[in-house]
């Protein structure tokens, strides 16, 4: 649904649906802490940033409009066709050995946290530069916009952009934060 | 005493420095003072060391002086170090004398040119050059020499170079001699990578312990040398620069293309006769090559009018002359000819740039005429250079060292008849075509009236010269004379002795048959030219085909036109369109065109770009389901 | 036909939902959306496997897949915020300018 969704919003909220069903999902599958994370990160702060452009750009039902233009069924037959293909082979692979029944464990938050600080230590300390390097360039294109703000748009939308970007830092800050729990 | 070998070369190339870098600042009585005077001092001290190298003869037969090192590669040391021995005193000697003579006459002579300074700076970078060349005790300074030589050969040929035949001229003798330039220096190579060194003692020592006589190796090597003293001596085939090469003022052309330099593959060749006879073959080629050339020459001097041309060619067949006699192993008698043929050769030269210079710069022997009584000083030197040229048997130095020649051509190791028979065409042919000079230039009517006479420091070098060319030839007699041999007792020191064959006819016999023929060539000369008769003679029908083939030097350009630089401007004009490029441009336009179809895909949409991902990743995925 | 394969269908039929939105939507937003899809679902895909080994080490990929997708997210944003300012489009298909 999210993806046939001519609203931009419709679509967003369908993929909030569908991140708390993933959620579900990997609460069964014995995973509690990443359910959780999926719905705070994920449900929280993507989709809240999601929103917040698509506020910012005024993308309401013009877009809607626009979007119902472009989305023709020989624009999208092709790749479904592609796609389905895919599936289908995947699939093929997925089922093509048998596997015994698994048992559900829970894994509990404490061990995820102890393998990820002791062997993946490397890999935090990486992910952690990843996310000052999203900060430093997603800062870094605001602030080429701003400049371009004052030439091609009107005064008004410039705090807009500025809560955009501190909301955007906020939001990865908080991934850190959810990250070090 | 031996101290002083350095300033024999040092003191040119100082004259060259310094005129080269403060020539337009000096006035013309100091030019004339450092290019001359240079010169002299070198001479000065030769004869100086000439006379104590006579006295007290050296241990090991040679002086030799280290300088210093000149660079050392792996197990190759080349040091800049002379070496004077017999053989380089008598070319030392000539290269000093001779130079010096022909300075002060240019002094004069090119009092009025505006590039004064520069054309004693070439003169000087000349002398030193040369003299490198046979002070050299190893083969890459005597190469050093030999392409300085050449350099300045260049450089003066062309000295004149507003006018644009004349740096053809220099350009084509520059080129032709570097043919043989490039053997020569693979043949050095192959010389090093044979032996390991390139010293000449150390060759000439090594070298009959490591080849074999005759061997194919050796064979080539001296070939190739060879073909570079052809190049450099205008031997045939190569002999073609050396007529257009008159283009240069007159005391190059008796400096460089007379006395010296085309001879330095007289001395090379004399210098490596150890490795020359280890192969016979080669030194059967030098003697063709020599009896060929001097024949050829001497022909196309017959039909030269321009003065300077005759005696270019006259070089190049008295030069053949030298080759002859050392292919036949006559090795003294061949320097014995260079030692005259430097002094006579620059004295008719020199005499001729008197009489160019006199006539309003003409150079056509039949515009000339008369000169006999309107210029006696010069009428007299050139009489003497032109007997010696001619061998006039007893009067002139001339006849001692072609008698000697023509005599080894006979009954040397080497030599044949057939050989001897072509040097005594030449000899007939040289006599002839030098009485023709004479006569036609000095007897006869006035045609050009004299503008100025010659100045008395230019007359003065000329009777020097015309007195060497009389007496030079006193110092070694012909056996049968008197025992006076004291040049072959000199330089034999150096250069192994001539192998004799056994039962030769007499020696008497073929030197009055000589003499025969030069005085008949003589006369038929003075037939043919006094008067008026050789105008008419001249310009007989009946023989402008042969003149003109003659004259044209046997058609050697055309032949080489024809052969090389016709075939290349064919291979060029087939070229135009660049053969090998198309190639290479077929590649560039294929990538173009590949270029031109991908782009296709390069279509700036990011969606088509998913969709190749996908059908890559469809692609993989299914070849691994059915495999 | 057991619980993580029934899992590992989810997340395949999730992957190719978001690929068949990457694919067919020109809207930027629509297709940053579908890529969020695409990396939920491969997170899933980890997941399951964790468990399924009951290993942590599923759980700890999802979580770098999930600060990967957050950095993603806030850079792939500011550029469509740019590219709408610069060309007043969504649309993919007309930002060309790196066609040759």
């Amino acid at each position: 649904m999210v993806i046939t969704r001519y609203h931009p919003v419709h679509a967003l909220l369908y993929l909030a649906v569908s991140f708390f069903a993933s959620s579900m999902v990997f609460l069964s599958l014995g995973a509690p802490f990443v359910a959780a994370l999926e719905i705070i990160v994920y449900a929280g702060a993507i989709i809240v940033l999601f929103i917040f452009v698509v506020m910012m750009l005024n993308l309401g039902n013009e877009t809607a409009r626009q979007e119902r233009e472009w989305l023709k069924p020989k624009v999208w037959v092709m790749p479904a066709v592609l796609v389905l293909l895919l599936l289908i082979e995947m699939i093929i692979l997925l089922f093509s050995n048998d596997t015994e029944p698994m048992q559900i464990a829970v894994v509990e938050p404490r061990k995820l946290a102890l393998s990820l600080y002791g062997e993946y230590i490397i890999a935090v300390e990486l992910t952690g530069f990843l996310l000052m390097a999203g900060i430093v360039g997603a800062a870094h294109i605001g602030k080429h916009k701003k400049e371009e703000l004052h030439r091609f748009l009107q005064n008004g939308q410039g705090d807009q952009q500025k809560t955009k970007r501190t909301r955007k830092t906020k939001a990865i800050t908080n991934e850190q934060t959810a990250l070090h729990e | 005493m031996q101290q002083l070998l350095t300033y024999i070369p040092t003191l040119p190339l100082i004259g060259f420095i310094v005129l080269s870098l403060f020539g337009r600042k000096l006035s013309k009585p100091v030019i004339a003072a450092i290019g001359a005077g240079t010169v002299c001092i070198a001479a000065i001290i030769s004869i100086v060391l000439g006379i104590a190298f006579l006295q007290t003869p050296p241990s090991g037969g040679a002086w030799q002086q280290l300088l210093w090192s000149w660079f050392k590669v792996g197990t190759l040391t080349v040091d800049i170090s002379l070496r004077v021995d017999a053989l380089t005193l008598v070319f030392i000697f000539i290269i000093t004398f001779v130079g010096a003579l022909i300075h002060i006459y240019s002094t004069f002579f090119m009092w009025r040119d505006a590039d004064y300074a520069r054309f004693f700076a070439c003169m000087n970078l000349f002398v030193c050059s040369m003299l490198l060349l046979v002070m050299a005790d190893n083969l890459l300074l005597l190469y050093l020499g030999w392409e300085g030589v050449g350099l300045c050969s260049y450089l003066l040929i062309g000295f004149w170079y507003d006018v644009p035949s004349n740096c053809r001229a220099a350009n084509k003798a520059f080129l032709i001699t570097r043919i043989g330039d490039t053997a020569l220096l693979i043949g050095l190579f192959l010389l090093f990578k044979e032996l390991g060194s390139l010293n000449m003692t150390t060759i000439l020592q090594q070298a009959p312990g490591h080849f074999a006589a005759g061997s194919s190796t050796i064979t080539l090597i001296t070939i190739l040398l060879l073909a570079g003293g052809m190049g450099k001596s205008a031997q045939l085939p190569l002999q073609t620069w050396l007529p257009d090469a008159m283009a240069g003022p007159s005391p190059v052309s008796a400096l460089i293309h007379a006395a010296t330099m085309v001879t330095a593959g007289v001395y090379l060749i004399a210098r490596m006769n150890g490795l020359f006879l280890m192969s016979p073959v080669t030194m059967a080629i030098v003697a063709i090559v020599g009896a060929i050339t001097l024949f050829v020459a001497g022909c196309s001097a017959l039909a030269q009018t321009d003065i300077k041309r005759i005696l270019a060619y006259s070089t190049i067949s008295q030069i053949g002359y030298m080759f002859l006699a050392l292919g036949v192993g006559a090795w003294s008698a061949a320097v014995f000819h260079f030692f005259t043929h430097a002094f006579f050769k620059a004295l008719l030269f020199l005499a001729a740039g008197v009489v160019i210079e006199a006539l309003h710069h003409e150079h056509n022997i039949f515009m000339m005429g008369g000169l006999r009584k309107r210029m006696p000083a010069v009428y007299i030197t050139f009489l003497a250079g032109a007997a010696a040229l001619s061998a006039l048997p007893l009067v002139s130095a001339g006849f001692y060292s072609k008698d000697a020649i023509l005599w080894y051509s006979w009954s040397a190791a080497g030599g044949s008849p057939v050989l001897w028979f072509m040097a005594l065409a030449g000899a007939f042919i040289t006599a002839l075509y030098s009485t023709r000079l004479m006569l036609v230039v000095f007897w006869g009517e006035m045609k050009t009236p004299i503008h100025e006479q010659p100045n008395r420091g230019m007359i003065i070098p000329l009777l020097i010269l015309a007195f060497f060319s009389v007496t030079a030839g006193f110092i070694e007699w012909p056996h049968n004379m008197f025992q006076v041999t004291l040049f072959a007792d000199h330089v034999q020191r150096v250069l192994p002795e001539t192998l004799m064959k056994q039962n030769e006819p007499s020696e008497a016999l073929l030197q009055g048959i000589a003499a025969l023929v030069t005085l008949a060539g003589i006369y038929l000369g003075y037939v043919l030219y006094y008067g008026k008769s050789g105008v008419r003679w001249q310009q007989s029908p009946g023989l402008s085909a042969t003149r003109n083939f003659l004259f044209s030097g046997w058609k050697f350009d055309q032949l080489y036109s024809f052969v090389f630089v016709k075939p290349y401007l064919f291979l060029t004009r087939i070229n135009k369109g660049d053969v090998i490029d198309r190639l290479y441009s077929a590649i560039a336009q294929g990538s173009m065109r590949m270029n031109t179809w991908l782009s296709v895909s390069q279509n700036g949409s990011l969606r088509m770009y998913i969709v190749g991902v996908l059908a890559g990743i469809l692609f993989i995925i299914t070849l691994q389901l059915f495999l | 036909m057991n619980s993580a394969q029934m899992v590992l269908l989810v997340a395949t039929v999730l992957f190719t939902l978001g690929l068949v939105g990457v694919l067919t939507r020109k809207n930027v937003i629509f297709m940053l959306i579908s890529v969020e899809i695409m990396l939920n679902a491969a997170g899933m895909a980890f997941v399951a496997a964790g468990s399924k080994w009951q290993q942590p080490d599923g759980q700890v990929m999802f979580l770098f897949i999930l600060a990967m997708a957050a950095a993603e997210v806030s850079v792939g944003l500011a550029l469509v915020l740019q590219i709408y300012h610069q060309h007043k489009t969504m649309d993919v298909d007309r930002l060309k300018e790196l066609r040759d």
